[in-house]
């Protein structure tokens, strides 16, 4: 039976954090568009996302599929685990 | 500082069937007081963000049920 | 469109194999002010708003998908192990007769998810209106089973999508706002 590795989650759990900036400054930016100081910030957490994004799916395969990341041989996307049995 | 949980008292018959909880609660959180909200509000790192559930300290209002608050050290 | 990611937005964990949380559970899932009525509220909503808010029910919209991923997953772990005795045991028998394990849109009480608990008026300040009651009463449904939970996995991610509740409501409320606001006036803090 094969489990991910305890990196897994650590990388995941990064990933979620960040990620969870950018939908909190997105909600707040769709009512607050002239924020400059948030608009940074959120630009900020955008390039920081994309490094750990890179980190995970060199490890672990693609987050996102329809091009949004690359693919890997024999075809990864729909390699398990999926979120839900983690 | 407002606080977020309000409490009444409903009146008490004496032909009331249940034994009568004398208090009640209920909710009222912080955004009921923020109106619009302004820039430059103290924010969470994002790990205690994800924890938390939002990104602003003044938003924060957690919810623990009644077995959590019984098995104590969680602030009501 | 909308693209998957392979990635909950919480890392939702369970501690105990009790299935009679699924059955409480399933309310945010199938209920009237579940996550699955809230992402549809808000996406159906967007064609006939200002432009000024429809990146705001869009996202929301697209987030309370990321909500329902969180409860599916809280329902499936308390259940996929679960013996035919236990689900019997926590009240699921009547759904076990009809779905066995398999996830449906319906609320705690058995009744099937309907697009009855979708408004839609057309009328800007009544359809935000609807939709800041909805945050609030999808808050206090996520109080309900918090009480009824003994759980504190489950609970720390109920208290999380709670929070969002929170959250939304406000970002609703400042829609509002943009919304009365006379053209040309510089907005206040």
């Amino acid at each position: 039976m094969k489990q991910v590795p305890a990196e897994y989650y650590q990388l995941m759990e990064q990933l979620q954090a960040v990620d969870f900036v950018l939908v909190e400054l997105t909600l707040y930016l769709d009512t607050h568009n002239d924020d400059l100081e948030a608009i940074n910030q959120f630009n900020h957490y955008v390039k920081e996302r994309k490094r750990i994004k890179k980190a995970f799916e060199s490890q672990f395969g693609p987050l996102q599929q329809f091009g949004n990341s690359y693919s890997g041989h024999p075809w990864n996307w729909d390699d398990s685990p999926w979120p839900w049995q983690i | 500082m407002n606080t977020h949980l309000k409490t009444y008292h409903p009146y008490v018959s004496p032909f009331d069937p249940c034994k009568p909880m004398l208090e009640k609660k209920y909710s009222t959180p912080p955004h009921l007081y923020m109106g619009f909200q302004p820039p430059n509000l103290p924010q969470f790192s994002p790990f205690e963000a994800l924890k938390a559930g939002t990104l602003w300290k003044d938003f924060y209002d957690p919810w623990y049920g009644p077995n959590e608050i019984a098995e104590g050290g969680i602030p009501s | 469109m909308w693209i998957y990611e392979k990635k909950l937005q919480y890392p939702v964990r369970v501690s105990t194999c009790n299935p009679m949380l699924a059955k409480f559970l399933i309310e945010q899932y199938g209920g009237a002010d579940g996550e699955l009525a809230a992402a549809l509220r808000y996406l159906n909503q967007r064609y006939t708003i200002p432009d000024k808010v429809i990146g705001l029910l869009t996202d929301i919209g697209t987030e309370e998908f990321a909500h329902l991923e969180m409860i599916a997953t809280m329902v499936y772990k308390l259940t996929k192990d679960a013996t035919v005795e236990q689900m019997k045991a926590a009240g699921l028998d009547g759904h076990y007769a009809d779905h066995d394990k398999a996830l449906f849109y319906h609320n705690a009480a058995g009744i099937p998810f309907t697009t009855q608990y979708i408004q839609a008026k057309g009328d800007p300040i009544a359809d935000l209106y609807e939709d800041i009651a909805a945050e609030e009463k999808a808050r206090a449904t996520y109080q309900w089973i918090i009480n009824m939970s003994d759980d504190p996995d489950i609970n720390d991610g109920l208290r999380f999508l709670r929070e969002r509740e929170i959250i939304h409501s406000q970002r609703f409320r400042e829609a509002v706002e943009i919304l009365k606001e006379e053209k040309g006036k510089k907005k206040i803090f």
